[in-house]
């Protein structure tokens, strides 16, 4: 009883973290009318310290432990058993530091060229909405920030992005509107089934998991009812339409989001509610997923070999990359499922740069074609230099961060899904394909006119790019303490669903 | 000839008919002493309907707490009700005379035509509308409903310098007619199966009723015409026909009335006939009303895609949320549930909330778009509207996002506790069918979302914002975010809707 009132004294750094940002956003909003040459500033000062946040929640997280931490509950909606519940634990730790850093860095280095208020506004909304889907313990709250997401977004890709943009921007909000209207009837469902064996109604997902029964049939129905829902999300195959057209057409900070964050909700989604909640449905599902995920990682590679758009080159490798991580998931074993949790973040950061890269080159050329691009090497090669680390990590070779969780999802899956596994092997080949081909394409050869006055990397590219390297480097070379703080979660939720499935 | 001497007229409880009479008061304010005055300053009239409404908001306020301390009963001889149910209706409908009266001002001021006619119908279209809410006998529902429509055709054909406005009137007039005769043919018919139309006596009849093949055919068949009598009022498919050319044609503000004032006292006294007359037969009406859900709900959502007028497209938005209401009465059909009287609450938080919801939504479209004209209304005339004045599009934008169902609106509470109902009852289709629409629904609110936000080219001059639309508009717009945040305001009130008044 001490510990938990000691807990609810203590500093609620989780609501601190969701609310910062949407405090921000709103200040930003205001001084964009009155102080306009404060709203950078404004949106800095918010953005690097939600950042700081996350990160003494890195220092102050206790390795080894299974358990959620830091949690705070309060009572929102009593008459439906709606509460504000937060946690956190190792499953969603490194995507909250993510987010904590990858939006400051977006604001510190991309500058939106018009509408700064407005921008600024929408990033740190979305900020809060992304920390908060990883937050929640609560459906509906989950549901409410994983909803609420897709407005600032939209008018992200609407507002500041290229030629086709209102029409990528309006098919990303149906998309995922249309599969979250399915996960919407689900939870209300799932709530009110539960509510059965529970005796109270709760929204309370570990309750939920932990307490209640469903038959066989009914877990079912309401696995898929989430299933869509996070599968137009990550996005799975053939749900994926969306996603080049979003990443193509949004601004270079709003593709970093979008695959920096926003596609995990989808992966994360599948893993804290889809699986937690129903085990015995997603084992019954897994051959589905698998091949969904298969075919993801097989046609996002060809897909992505095809492509004349650099950028849309970077989407179609997001797809491909996100069915590894989905392969991993459903695999349910420990190190599957760890190497899953870590390439979320993985991809978030090598993808994130990537995206940032050829914003930068965008920048420069005024174009993406990969055919009007040539010999960048000669007349940049620090930035070569960069981009090559980047697409190393991307094509997961050992000592980098990719080769870490690909490792283990492509290990753990093995024994669950043998032949799967053994075409998503493949894709790995296709992914130094299709990269290191348009690293050639692009870096080598002679220069012609228009690309011998490429400029070299600055000061502050150099700078934001640091942080990115050096991310995909620690993690590459050093993942044990990363390791420590994601298994036990793991290990104890692989055992839940162990528990469940026997 | 009997003796009328012997004959006792039912007792009246003057207080518990109260805010009705307020309405009276004002209404007759308006129409007599207008006429007999020269032309009053301005806002004048507009403000006598604001008070009318306030002071029927107050007293039912005080009506509420007594029914919440002494319980729902029924007044003069059985015929009107006073329990939760009627009386949040009823709120909702003086909150939306208030609104309107506020929006209007400015309109027909800038139109040169204020006069005390327009705020007078008002208020007699809210009398009807709440004793349509709270009667308990079919006959007195048909009053409140024909003193309702004829305010209501009048209004719509109250621009008197445009023809749309006119055709409207007699479009509206001739089919609504069309509905009335419908539902009072069906009032006759289960009259005479049950010989009856209290709506409690109904019940116990039907109930205790040992049923003849044929006399339940005509009780059907009259069960289903006041149910087709409804379907044109609320505008479901198939007899939405009517309602995108008069929300196009009557003047803005009264579109906003129609679609707040007229949906709510149509909604709220549907659900309370089937529910309280017609329980027994609801596996029959179950299905039509399940039928008509998802066929309303895909009609509104799906041609509101094509239409380029502004107030075509919230015409087919108003149908297609009206399916999601629906979607609440089929909830109560499942009379064998536990769960059956989640339904009704579901309805009466969802009429409130989108009374609030649509009055804002015409609001702005009666600032930005400055008369009925086709031009004035094309979804051009909202092009670089967010771009000009911010806040204006900031808060159309939250009415859209509201309309479409995004949470920390109110929106999303309407839709989810309707959801929420249908689920508990195991209608799971129609729970999907109803958010899959409401998707589609979206695209709509997205289209005039870019046309604000994201279009390019020739942006529109600033429109002005007068004081009295910003009222009523930031009234709205703090409602729809207040119960977004807090939910619990609207649940805690409702708690006790579901228990109507039978005695």
């Amino acid at each position: 009883v001490i510990a938990a009132s000691s807990e609810v004294l203590s500093f609620p750094i989780l609501s601190a973290l969701v609310v910062l940002p949407l405090v921000g956003s709103i200040v930003v909003a205001l001084l964009g009318k009155s102080r306009p040459e404060w709203v950078k500033l404004g949106a800095l000062v918010s953005s690097v310290t939600t950042g700081a946040l996350s990160l003494w929640l890195l220092g102050a997280f206790k390795s080894g432990e299974a358990g959620f931490q830091f949690v705070s509950q309060h009572v929102w909606i009593s008459q439906w058993g709606i509460s504000w519940h937060l946690g956190v634990d190792g499953i969603s730790l490194f995507l909250v530091v993510l987010t904590g850093i990858l939006f400051p860095l977006v604001i510190v280095g991309i500058d939106p060229h018009h509408n700064e208020t407005s921008y600024f506004a929408w990033m740190l909304l979305l900020q809060a909405g992304v920390m908060g889907s990883f937050l929640a313990l609560d459906l509906f709250l989950f549901f409410v920030m994983f909803e609420i997401v897709l407005v600032p977004m939209y008018f992200l890709i609407g507002g500041w992005g290229y030629d086709q943009r209102v029409y990528a921007a309006t098919k990303f909000f149906l998309y995922t509107m249309a599969g979250s209207a399915f996960m919407l009837v689900g939870i209300i469902a799932t709530v009110a089934l539960a509510q059965r064996d529970l005796g109270v109604i709760t929204f309370d997902v570990v309750k939920i998991a932990e307490g209640a029964s469903f038959s066989t049939n009914a877990a079912r129905w309401l696995f898929v009812s989430f299933a869509i829902a996070f599968a137009v999300k990550v996005p799975l195959f053939p749900f994926h339409t969306w996603l080049p057209d979003a990443h193509t057409q949004a601004p270079t900070g709003g593709s970093v989001i979008l695959a920096g964050v926003l596609l995990k909700m989808g992966t994360y989604g599948f893993l804290r509610f889809g699986v937690y909640l129903f085990p015995q449905a997603a084992m019954w599902a897994r051959p589905v997923l698998f091949t969904l995920a298969v075919i993801g990682i097989i046609y996002g590679a060809i897909a992505a070999t095809m492509q004349r758009d650099l950028k849309r080159l970077v989407a179609y490798s997001s797809v491909a990359h996100l069915g590894f991580i989905v392969l991993g998931t459903f695999a349910l074993s420990s190190q599957a499922v760890t190497g899953a949790v870590i390439q979320m973040v993985n991809h978030g950061v090598s993808t994130g740069a990537l995206f940032l890269l050829v914003g930068m080159i965008y920048e420069r050329r005024h174009t993406r074609e990969i055919a009007e691009l040539r010999g960048i090497q000669h007349v940049a090669p620090i930035f070569a230099g960069v981009f090559t680390v980047v697409m190393l990590s991307s094509v997961g070779l050992p000592g980098l961060n990719g080769f870490v969780g690909e490792f283990l999802i492509l290990i753990g899956s093995f024994e669950a899904a043998r032949w799967w596994t053994v075409v998503a092997t493949v894709g790995v080949v296709l992914a130094a394909l299709y990269l290191l081909w348009a690293y050639q394409r692009v870096f080598h050869g002679e220069p012609d006119e228009a690309n011998s006055s490429f400029k070299e990397i600055n000061a502050k590219e150099g700078m934001l790019m640091a942080v990115f390297v050096a991310i995909i480097l620690v993690t590459g070379i050093y993942p044990k303490p990363m390791l420590e703080r994601i298994e036990p979660s793991v290990n104890s939720f692989i055992e839940h669903v162990e528990g469940r499935t026997k | 000839v009997n003796d009328l001497s012997t004959f006792a007229g039912p007792s009246i409880d003057w207080l518990s008919i109260s805010p009705v009479l307020a309405l009276l008061a004002g209404a007759l304010l308006l129409l007599l002493v207008g006429s007999l005055t020269g032309e009053w300053p301005k806002y004048w009239y507009s403000l006598t309907a604001v008070v009318t409404s306030i002071v029927a908001i107050g007293l039912s306020i005080g009506l509420w707490i007594d029914v919440s301390n002494d319980g729902a009963k029924l007044l003069i001889g059985g015929s009107l009700t006073l329990d939760h149910f009627a009386l949040l209706g009823s709120i909702a409908v003086y909150a939306a005379v208030l609104m309107v009266s506020l929006i209007s001002s400015d309109y027909l001021s800038r139109h040169d035509s204020e006069s005390p006619e327009i705020y007078a119908l008002y208020l007699t279209a809210a009398i009807g509308a709440v004793v349509m809410m709270s009667s308990n006998d079919l006959i007195v529902l048909f009053l409140g409903l024909e003193t309702l429509s004829l305010s209501l055709y009048l209004l719509a054909a109250s621009n008197r310098q445009q023809t749309a406005s006119q055709e409207a009137g007699l479009k509206y007039f001739i089919l609504g007619g069309f509905a009335s005769a419908f539902f009072l043919y069906g009032v006759a018919l289960t009259y005479g199966v049950t010989g009856t139309t209290r709506l409690i006596d109904l019940n116990t009849a039907l109930t205790s009723y040992i049923s003849v093949p044929r006399n339940d055919a005509i009780l059907l068949i009259g069960i289903g015409m006041i149910l087709v009598g409804f379907a044109f009022k609320v505008s479901l498919a198939p007899f939405q026909m009517w309602t995108p050319d008069v929300y196009q044609g009557a003047p803005t503000p009264v579109t906003a009335f129609m679609a707040s004032v007229g949906k709510v006292a149509a909604l709220v006294s549907l659900m309370r006939v089937f529910v309280v007359a017609f329980p027994s037969r609801s596996d029959d009406w179950g299905v039509v009303v399940l039928a008509l859900s998802a066929l309303t709900l895909v009609v509104g959502s799906v041609v509101a895609i094509v239409q380029t007028n502004i107030k075509r497209m919230l015409a087919y938005s108003s149908i297609s949320h009206a399916g999601f209401i629906l979607v609440g009465l089929e909830a109560a059909s499942h009379r064998d549930s536990a769960n059956a009287s989640d339904g009704l609450v579901a309805v009466g938080v969802y009429v409130v909330l989108y009374a609030a919801l649509v009055v804002g939504t015409f609001g702005v479209v009666t600032v930005v778009a400055r008369d009925s004209s086709d031009s004035a209304n094309s979804l051009d005339a909202f092009k670089g509207l967010a771009k000009n004045q911010p806040v204006l599009g900031l808060v159309m934008t939250v009415f859209l996002l509201a309309q479409a169902g995004m949470p920390l609106t109110s929106g999303f509470v309407a839709k989810f506790g309707v959801i929420q109902s249908a689920v508990a009852v195991g209608s799971y289709q129609l729970a999907v069918i109803a958010m899959v629409c409401a998707v589609i629904a979206a695209f709509v609110y997205l289209r005039i979302m870019v046309s604000m936000w994201l279009a390019d080219g020739a942006s529109t001059e600033r429109v002005a914002v007068p004081t009295l639309s910003r009222v009523a508009i930031g009234l709205a717009v703090a409602f729809t975010l207040l119960i977004g945040f807090l939910p619990s305001l609207i649940l805690d009130l409702t708690a006790n809707l579901a228990q109507l008044a039978t005695q």
